[in-house]
């Protein structure tokens, strides 16, 4: 590809790549992201690709491996458009059916279609799909059309358009105010306003600035920066070159995490184009605005999505935060002033800059007009997982309710099970109750409900989940990633794990959870960085939500939701017919009885692991 | 200069002083065991929490004072509620890590904490992991220690746990434990520490063994200067520039009057 050299041949480039595709062509947009390869969705394109051509069809269809479709709990998945056929679980050896039946006679599949599990019915079109039907995919959508390291895909689409428009027609002070006036706040997880992040670091004195995006996703559960930067990564770049001329920047970094090796080498593959194309490195355009960016492999810190630590990984220190009281937009990387935002932020730019402020305004909460902290807007993709039936990548307008999202897009609790809490804000977010599920989703409601947005994990939770146990698990999880550099973060988290670790075991006393909240207000207080911060939002929220179940466990010696096992015991009820499958599976030998009789456990072996109640077919043993 | 009030004083300090300094020069304490004057702030311990309302602000928060640059206006309490409950509890955390160290003991009892809130570790010595051995190691251009692990796994380590071999021997991280934490023994011309053993060369004046040879040999090198110029323990180097400056300040006065 040749550079484009100025906005006119950009116009007459994407001219000439619209005009050159045939509108009546079939496209059958494969999704190729990291949940679909495990299901073989690379084989499933190429056999679809080779069918393709062995019958024929190549003038009429066209096959496009694109970026995550968010559907990842019914993958392989393919959209056939322009008739928008949607079809899931698709396997290699059914290739050859989708191409002469569908592709060459128009004939649907049905046992490819989704079936509703509310209704029972077969859908169609993608569309009509409740998943997909109540998301509103702003930054997702494109990239699910597009092959993910082909630019001219994405020129197509109208990519660059906004770098363009920004190039030709604004100064950098008006790109700073138009992103302070949509309103648009850092979808790490810290919520604040991205426009006032960027005017600080425009006014920081200096001739050196930086542009950091951070792609160093960390959070349990939670993959919306992965399959942006796979699925998409040139409107990510093309947010980064419009941020680092608003804010006046030569050089950007985007740092990943090395466990995302599709993203990383999507990365690479992008800017080599975006830089070939005359987009990306000196004299951009022909404007003389000069601008380039590396890719840097994070090391699987978590504690290194945290700005500083970051900033330090990069500089090649060992990943550790430092105090913000200087702030990084004034003193940031090598000490100069330095603009971080996290992918989906940056995934955000271009399109705020080519729909307007109007537009982007008119999505979400509240009022920013005067003051940017003053709602949330835009959407934002949500990893809902956990206990529910449609799991995957959602994205939604700000302000939409969480029983939306779990039951309208998720379709509930699967195996009629009850609901019980939505974990949401990653490890230091908080699990909200049933009474918060209409509750609005966006950056304040969240804090005041006591937890948070986070970077937008949402796992949900059914009744067989313990809440002592799962702030034990998040507790564990930030203890195993704090860098141990300051004593509440170390010692705080060490200690509370110690505590709920002993209320799950049935030592626990009433007392534990005074102690538990004396030292949540020290950590939150005290600690050096955000992760210790933020570390006791798990154990407040439970305790605040879910209280009674830990006094279950402490004044009862009961974990209500039977998962504790030191806490529980199995017992065999009269549904048995003695079929010896459970005294056959237990692994402690601790089930005795004769075959067609009765079968009883002995408590002294028990061990609680559970394998009987999950062999046994007749419902035939109870646990509590 | 700027100004500001703590505990209700009134100071006036440089700008880009840190809080820490400006709350010293007041005339009031708090407490620190990571902080060190010839060292960059660390802000890893948390005992010299202190409360502060910015200017124009009606929040206030809690921030380290070690690290936390002092600013015009600024409203700072020593030992508000918050700061003492934060203190009290970092003291109980570092309790229950070093039951048996005498300086947190210490520090302890002067808040009231006898006993620790949380069941004391067993077998553990007395490291906080406040950081001071290693960053004085690296400043001092040797980084023969550093940090290893993570989250409660964290420790001071040379490189493979294997005696450093980039230490000299200087001792310095050994004088700036807060807990003494760092064995070092000098003993018949010979210094053992980070389990090395370091040949110590003598003081050509008074013949103590001040000195080990690779710590010598590192400050020549360093120094450009010729080794005669270390040749003398401190105590001996300084008595002779206080002889040299006497014979240079009050002899040669007394020659030039009798001319």
């Amino acid at each position: 590809m040749q550079a484009i050299g100025n906005f006119d041949e950009l116009k007459k480039y994407r001219e000439g790549l619209v005009s050159a595709r045939d509108p009546k062509r079939k496209v059958v947009a494969v999704c190729t992201g990291t949940g679909c390869k495990a299901y073989k969705c690379d084989d499933l394109a190429s056999a679809l690709e080779a069918e393709v051509v062995k019958q024929g069809l190549s003038d009429k269809v066209e096959i496009v491996p694109t970026g995550c479709h968010g559907f990842c709990e019914r993958g392989s998945l393919l959209v056939i458009y322009p008739d928008d056929i949607f079809y899931q679980k698709v396997s290699v050896d059914q290739a050859a059916e989708v191409v002469s039946k569908t592709l060459a006679n128009g004939e649907i599949l049905e046992e490819l279609l989704y079936e509703d599990p509310v209704t029972g019915k077969k859908i169609v079109k993608e569309s009509d799909i409740p998943f997909y039907k109540h998301q509103q995919q702003l930054l997702f959508g494109p990239g699910r059309r597009i092959r993910p390291t082909e630019i001219d895909d994405y020129l197509a689409l109208g990519g660059y358009e906004g770098l363009a428009k920004v190039l030709s027609e604004m100064k950098p002070d008006e790109v700073v105010e138009l992103i302070l006036k949509s309103g648009l706040r850092g979808r790490g997880g810290g919520g604040f306003p991205t426009g006032v992040k960027w005017r600080t670091c425009r006014d920081a004195p200096g001739d050196t600035r930086y542009v950091i995006c951070n792609a160093d996703e960390g959070d349990p559960g939670a993959y919306m920066d992965r399959s942006l930067l796979e699925g998409n990564p040139h409107s990510v770049i093309e947010g980064m070159i419009i941020g680092a001329f608003a804010i006046g920047s030569d050089q950007g970094y985007i740092y990943v995490r090395n466990e995302y090796p599709l993203a990383v080498s999507n990365v690479h593959v992008a800017l080599d184009q975006a830089r070939e194309a005359g987009l990306l490195g000196e004299n951009i355009l022909g404007t003389g605005f000069s601008f380039d960016m590396r890719v840097s492999r994070g090391g699987g810190a978590f504690v290194c999505g945290e700005s500083t630590a970051l900033m330090a990984s990069l500089e090649g220190f060992v990943g550790e935060p430092r105090a913000k009281y200087v702030h990084t937009v004034e003193h940031g990387l090598y000490d100069k002033p330095t603009n971080l935002n996290n992918v989906e932020t940056w995934a955000n730019v271009p399109l705020i800059v080519n729909k307007g402020v109007d537009w982007y305004t008119s999505i979400g909460t509240g009022d920013v007009s005067k003051n940017p902290w003053g709602g949330s807007k835009g959407t934002k993709i949500f990893s809902l997982v956990g206990k529910v039936k449609n799991t995957g990548l959602v994205e939604v307008p700000m302000g939409i309710s969480l029983r939306k999202i779990i039951y309208d897009i998720g379709g509930g609790v699967p195996d009629d099970r009850a609901f019980k809490a939505v974990q949401t804000g990653g490890p230091s977010g908080g699990c909200l109750p049933e009474s918060f599920l209409d509750q609005p989703v966006d950056f304040d409601e969240l804090s005041r409900a006591g937890s948070m947005m986070g970077s937008g994990g949402m796992i949900v939770m059914d009744d067989r989940t313990c809440m002592v146990d799962v702030a034990r698990y998040f507790v564990k999880f930030l203890l195993d990633e704090s860098c141990g550099k300051c004593v509440p973060c170390r010692e705080g988290n060490r200690r509370m794990l110690e505590i709920l670790t002993r209320i799950c075991s049935g030592q626990g006393v009433l007392s534990d959870l005074d102690l538990l909240e004396r030292l949540s207000r020290s950590m939150m207080r005290g600690s050096l960085c955000a992760l210790g911060q933020t570390a006791p939002n798990p154990v407040l929220s439970t305790l605040r939500h879910f209280r009674h179940e830990y006094e279950a466990h402490i004044v009862d010696h009961r974990c209500p939701a039977a998962v504790c096992r030191p806490l529980i015991t199995y017992t065999i009820n009269d549904e048995c017919n003695g079929c010896t499958l459970c005294k056959r599976v237990c692994p402690q030998k601790a089930i005795s009885g004769e075959k067609k009789k009765f079968h009883v456990i002995d408590q002294d072996k028990c061990d609680q692991c559970g394998v009987c109640i999950q062999s046994c077919k007749f419902d035939a043993i109870d646990v509590a | 200069m700027l100004n500001l009030d703590i505990n209700g004083r009134r100071v006036t300090v440089r700008k880009g002083t840190a809080l820490l300094a400006a709350i010293r020069e007041a005339g009031f304490e708090v407490p620190t065991l990571c902080h060190h004057e010839a060292l960059e702030p660390y802000g890893a311990c948390r005992l010299c929490v202190v409360e502060v309302r910015e200017e124009g602000r009606d929040k206030t928060r809690v921030v380290t004072a070690c690290n936390y640059p002092a600013k015009a206006g600024l409203q700072v309490e020593t030992e508000s509620e918050a700061v003492v409950e934060t203190r009290r509890e970092v003291l109980d955390l570092l309790l229950a890590r070093c039951p048996g160290s005498p300086v947190i003991r210490e520090l302890a009892s002067s808040m009231g904490l006898h006993r620790s809130s949380y069941p004391p570790d067993q077998n553990r010595d007395n490291c906080i992991l406040c950081g001071l051995c290693v960053r004085v190691c690296e400043k001092l251009g040797f980084t023969a220690i550093t940090m290893a692990g993570r989250g409660a796994e964290r420790e001071v380590a040379a490189p493979l746990k294997e005696p450093p071999p980039d230490c000299v021997g200087c001792g310095s991280c050994a004088r700036v434990c807060p807990t003494g934490n760092i064995p070092l023994v000098d003993r018949d011309a010979m210094r053992r520490i980070w389990d090395r053993d370091f040949e110590m060369v003598r003081c050509t004046s008074c013949g103590r063994a001040y000195i080990t040879r690779e710590y010598l040999e590192s400050r020549v090198e360093a120094s450009g200067l010729p080794a005669s110029h270390f040749e003398l323990c401190d105590e001996c180097s300084r008595s002779r520039t206080a002889q040299t400056m006497y014979r240079h300040m009050v002899l040669d006065d007394k020659e030039a009057s009798h001319e």
